[in-house]
């Protein structure tokens, strides 16, 4: 019985004609975990004993009483809280941390029945795009090892990649679920900001945050973001709409739809293969009837310096709350208790939480405030704008998801910039708070290069029906990674 | 645009609460300018008349009612502090 290559429908036919049952289906996925770990490094702590048990029970419940999702396996990034499992968000300064509570969305997967079975590897603190950030491993790239998996939800889109697991959970602030996807060749969708609640997401930058599913097919990602969105008391920024059924927007009709193709997303350090993945994918979408048109987002060039100030300046402040005093990690030296909090945080956080905490409190200290925060806020204001103006004439927004495929490990960790560079075209949706998926659209080199779709304010399901048209139409999202054979199925 | 120099580091270190060598201060000032540097590029742009984006969503203050709701149990909010005495939280000496 393999459950590696199957679809959530596919699962629960097998689950539905006895071929197999919900805790052999656990089981299995462990199986393969276990067997993959030590080429991927995706999973932190494993949720084994408890999803066992979980799974046995859930067999015993009628069939007229389980959901699209019931009893099939996820995996949760690490900067989601899970009761009773550890939760780190990859940082040292929280090794041990034992939630006492459930984030929202592990509440809602409970209420859709999903077994989690673990918790996935990260950048520390979601800051960066190659998982080197984490203090505990490297996850790899399950295309080719000695690459990264793309940050910071990088355990996330290589745990499904694998075939470890055929869900998982990321969250993504400047890119973090659609860069992994897109180096993994994966379907990762950042939701509208408000879309999906985030108490219990480990705050970053919360203005920009946002809870998203990761999976192999556009349909299973559908399925995943109904069972996850909706309004929270919990959450004030959570919004207040009605949540639609994104599978049901998969009608396979784009028939008349206006896509804008930003010429910035083409420009200077965008590699001529991505470009040429997504030229080719427009015209698999004007074959079935889309009209695509050049346009501009005339402030794209400005995202990523608006962005770096606005997301470390909500870091340092959100970051302060990790002092050793009620969780986390202690310093075993201090004489006073500002020595304390000093030592606590230089032992507790790696470089590239410094260098942000440090960037976000530059920025927003007296004499700087309105030269750097202030005036990121306004471009803000200018980059947001770009797209409602876009957004009047155009369904959706198409262009590549990263200027490049995955990289190799340990190649560009040292420089920042360059580092910084890889989230431009994946930035300013976030700054806008649109939503957009990144789908699987091409190769290079036999890494994957996505296609990102960007959407109206709340109306990812035009996102899904026009991803779910190109996924229909290609065989892109079948093709597997070197680490899919040789691992117990 | 301005230097970052080794003794503003030390300065935002000591803002942030982190405690950094002067080693580590010259390699984080290095970077810190280049980044910094590279953030002048919004000056380019004339925001005077732009109203700042603190949220992009629509939304007024979110009220609840004024009404007690039980917190969470003293023993589980415990559970994660590394020292604790009859239900207090132990931190060092902060008065001699």
């Amino acid at each position: 019985m393999s459950l590696v290559d199957k679809t959530a429908a596919q699962l629960q036919e097998m689950i539905h004609t006895k071929e197999t049952t919900i805790a052999e289906l656990t089981e299995k996925a462990f199986d393969r975990i276990e067997a993959l770990e030590p080429k991927v490094d995706a999973f932190l702590a494993l949720n084994k004993d408890r999803a066992t048990q979980q799974a046995k029970e859930m067999d015993g419940v009628p069939f007229a009483e389980r959901g699209p999702l019931f009893g099939l396996p996820i995996g949760v990034k690490d900067n989601i809280v899970t009761e009773g499992l550890e939760t780190t968000a990859s940082s040292r300064i929280l090794e041990g941390f034992n939630p006492i509570y459930n984030a929202t969305v592990v509440e809602k997967l409970k209420e859709a029945g999903m077994v989690t079975v673990g918790k996935l590897n990260m950048d520390e603190f979601a800051m960066g795009s190659s998982n080197e950030n984490s203090y505990y491993k490297k996850t790899k790239n399950p295309w080719n090892l000695e690459t990264v998996p793309g940050g910071s939800s990088g355990g996330s889109a290589a745990a499904v990649a694998a075939g470890e697991v055929p869900f998982t959970l990321g969250s993504d602030t400047g890119g973090s679920i659609r860069q992994p996807a897109a180096f993994c060749g994966v379907v990762g969708m950042k939701p509208t900001y408000g879309r999906v609640s985030r108490f219990g997401l480990i705050a970053y930058a919360s203005s920009l945050d946002q809870i998203g599913p990761i999976t192999r097919t556009v349909k299973d990602n559908a399925l995943l973001l109904n069972a996850i969105s909706g309004h929270d008391d919990k959450d004030s920024t959570s919004a207040n709409v009605e949540v639609p059924d994104f599978a049901a927007a998969l009608t396979g009709d784009i028939t008349g739809l206006r896509i804008g193709v930003p010429k910035e997303y083409f420009a200077e350090g965008v590699g001529e293969a991505a470009k040429q993945a997504v030229h080719d994918a427009l015209k698999v979408l004007e074959e079935r009837g889309a009209i695509c048109e050049e346009i501009s987002l005339p402030h794209s060039k400005y995202a990523l310096a608006t962005y770096y100030l606005l997301a470390s300046s909500e870091a340092s402040s959100n970051l302060s709350r990790f002092d050793g005093i009620r969780y986390g990690y202690r310093t075993e030296k201090a004489g006073n208790l500002l020595e304390f909090y000093m030592n606590t945080r230089s032992e507790g956080f790696g470089d590239e939480v410094k260098r942000r905490i440090m960037l976000g409190t530059y920025a927003l200290s007296s004499g700087y405030y309105d030269a750097y925060y202030k005036k990121a806020q306004k471009v803000r204001t200018l980059i947001k704008k770009d797209f409602d103006d876009a957004f009047e004439k155009y369904d959706v927004i198409i262009g590549p998801t990263t200027p490049t495929p995955a990289f190799k490990i340990g190649e560009i960790i040292d420089d920042p910039l360059t580092m910084y560079a890889n989230d431009i075209l994946t930035i300013p949706v976030n700054l806008a708070g649109v939503p957009a998926i990144s789908i699987p659209c091409g190769f290079e080199n036999g890494l994957p290069l996505g296609l990102q779709i960007i959407g109206k304010y709340f109306d990812e399901e035009t996102v899904y029906r026009v991803a779910d048209v190109f996924e229909q139409a290609t065989d892109f999202h079948k093709k597997t990674p070197q680490t899919w054979e040789g691992a117990a199925q | 645009m301005a230097k970052m120099t080794k003794e503003e580091v030390i300065e935002v270190a000591h803002l942030a609460r982190l405690a950094i060598t002067d080693e580590e201060a010259e390699h984080f000032a290095d970077q810190l300018e280049a980044i910094t540097n590279a953030m002048e590029l919004l000056n380019e742009l004339d925001t005077e008349n732009v109203e700042p984006t603190t949220h992009v969503l629509q939304m007024v203050n979110v009220l609840r009612e004024d009404k007690s709701i039980p917190g969470l149990d003293r023993d589980l909010v415990l559970k994660n502090v590394k020292e604790h005495e009859g239900g207090q939280v132990k931190v060092p000496t902060i008065l001699e």
